[in-house]
């Protein structure tokens, strides 16, 4: 019994990591939609390369946090969720 | 040209010396590792490695891998910069000397370029933070665990990036700060407040997120082709079927783009976030206009 219970909590330590990083693809559409809008802005006016590279590079760093909590959430749920919730379970049960 | 060594040039043993003190501490870092740090069975993933505990009132403090790696980054940066800073004349001559007046104007160029001219003593704060980040970062290619991958450090760097913006902020003194949070309408007051505090959150997350992601991945590559070289070239004889040969080589492509491009890419984000946020951070018109009517206040006083 002890040992289905555990098993349920690692899958959905899993499962919950799993569908955490579902927030991936918001950053990579918005990064994406980024990258091109730079790509048309230097293919306008060449000159304006470096500055347009510095400004997009910023962009996609920020656009990128929301993915990142995604991220953080991922390895919490694997690294440390399922040792705390074990712990949790096995204080209430003795 | 009084300043001048009589010998001309600064003399060879000290230079091999620094750089030797440069070298020193990656070496040491690396021995600590093999030494004290238990090999990890097969692939997984750890964080770093606590070597002990400094007992203090309150709760114990550990001396973990992170700590240690990045006193070592220090060192070695420390003895870099004495390195390149040493016989400076006043017209350069040496390599090392063009190299650091490089490093020195493309930093002030930044500073000025993205927060002004009255930031320009920020440059020092913001070269040492990119220098130190971009190294941190750079040591994972050593094979040692690299200090950005912790979020205690870099939360650390974001704590300290806020405690700057709060003060830029305050420069108008404490009312005007706190009626800074009402605008531009007065319920929008919460938010304002979430904000403020989702910004060294997000900086912290940023860097370590990156750093970490990449090392995590690195891993798993690296797992992933042993196994597949495994099932595809197990079947050789003897010991050449032992042998990852998948793993010669390929990981060496990630490592690139995660432990190179990343971690400068990182530093240089981080370090350009400080700069827009503090720079925004600086009511710049409203200060100037009180330092103004400060002024004239101090002249209408002395001509009465």
């Amino acid at each position: 019994m002890l040992e289905l219970a555990i098993g349920i909590i690692l899958g959905c330590c899993a499962l919950g990591a799993g569908s955490a990083m579902i927030a991936g693809i918001g950053p990579g559409i918005g990064e994406g939609n980024a990258v091109a809008a730079a790509c048309e802005a230097i293919g306008r006016q060449p000159e304006s390369r470096s500055s347009v590279t510095t400004t997009m590079l910023m962009g996609c760093a920020v656009a990128e946090t929301t993915g990142l909590y995604a991220l953080v959430i991922a390895i919490l749920l694997i690294f440390v969720a399922p040792g705390m919730f074990v712990n949790l379970l096995m204080s209430t049960i003795s | 040209m009084k300043h001048t060594r009589p010998t001309g040039r600064p003399s060879k043993a000290v230079d091999a010396l620094l750089l030797l003190g440069m070298l020193l501490p990656i070496a040491a870092g690396i021995a600590l590792k093999m030494l004290l740090v238990p090999a990890s069975q097969g692939i997984e993933i750890t964080g770093a490695y606590i070597f002990f505990t400094l007992p203090l009132p309150l709760g114990g403090l550990p001396i973990t891998e992170t700590q240690v790696n990045s006193w070592l980054v220090m060192l070695s940066l420390l003895f870099l910069c004495l390195y390149l800073t040493r016989g400076l004349t006043e017209k350069a001559q040496t390599k090392r000397q063009h190299v650091a007046e490089w490093i020195v104007e493309q930093t002030e160029g930044l500073v000025t370029g993205n927060m002004g001219e009255y930031f320009i003593g920020f440059a020092p704060f913001i070269g040492a933070m990119l220098a130190l980040s971009a190294f941190s970062s750079l040591l994972s290619l050593t094979g040692l665990f690299p200090p950005t991958s912790d979020i205690n450090v870099t939360a650390g760097w974001a704590i300290l990036v806020f405690i700057l913006i709060t003060y830029y902020k305050m420069k108008c003194g404490p009312v005007h700060y706190l009626k800074s949070f009402a605008e531009p309408v007065a319920f929008l007051t919460p938010l304002n407040v979430i904000s403020e505090v989702a910004t060294p959150v997000s900086m912290a997350f940023r860097h370590y997120g990156n750093v970490l992601s990449g090392s995590v991945i690195s891993v798993l590559v690296a797992a992933a082709l042993q196994g597949l070289s495994q099932i595809i070239l197990g079947r050789l004889p003897g010991i050449l079927g032992e042998v990852p040969w998948l793993r010669i080589g390929i990981p060496a492509v990630l490592s690139v783009y995660f432990d190179l491009f990343s971690g400068c890419l990182q530093a240089f984000i981080f370090a350009m976030l400080t700069m827009l946020y503090v720079g925004g951070a600086f009511p710049a018109e409203d200060y100037f206009k009180m330092q103004e009517k400060k002024k004239a206040k101090r002249l209408q006083t002395n001509n009465n």
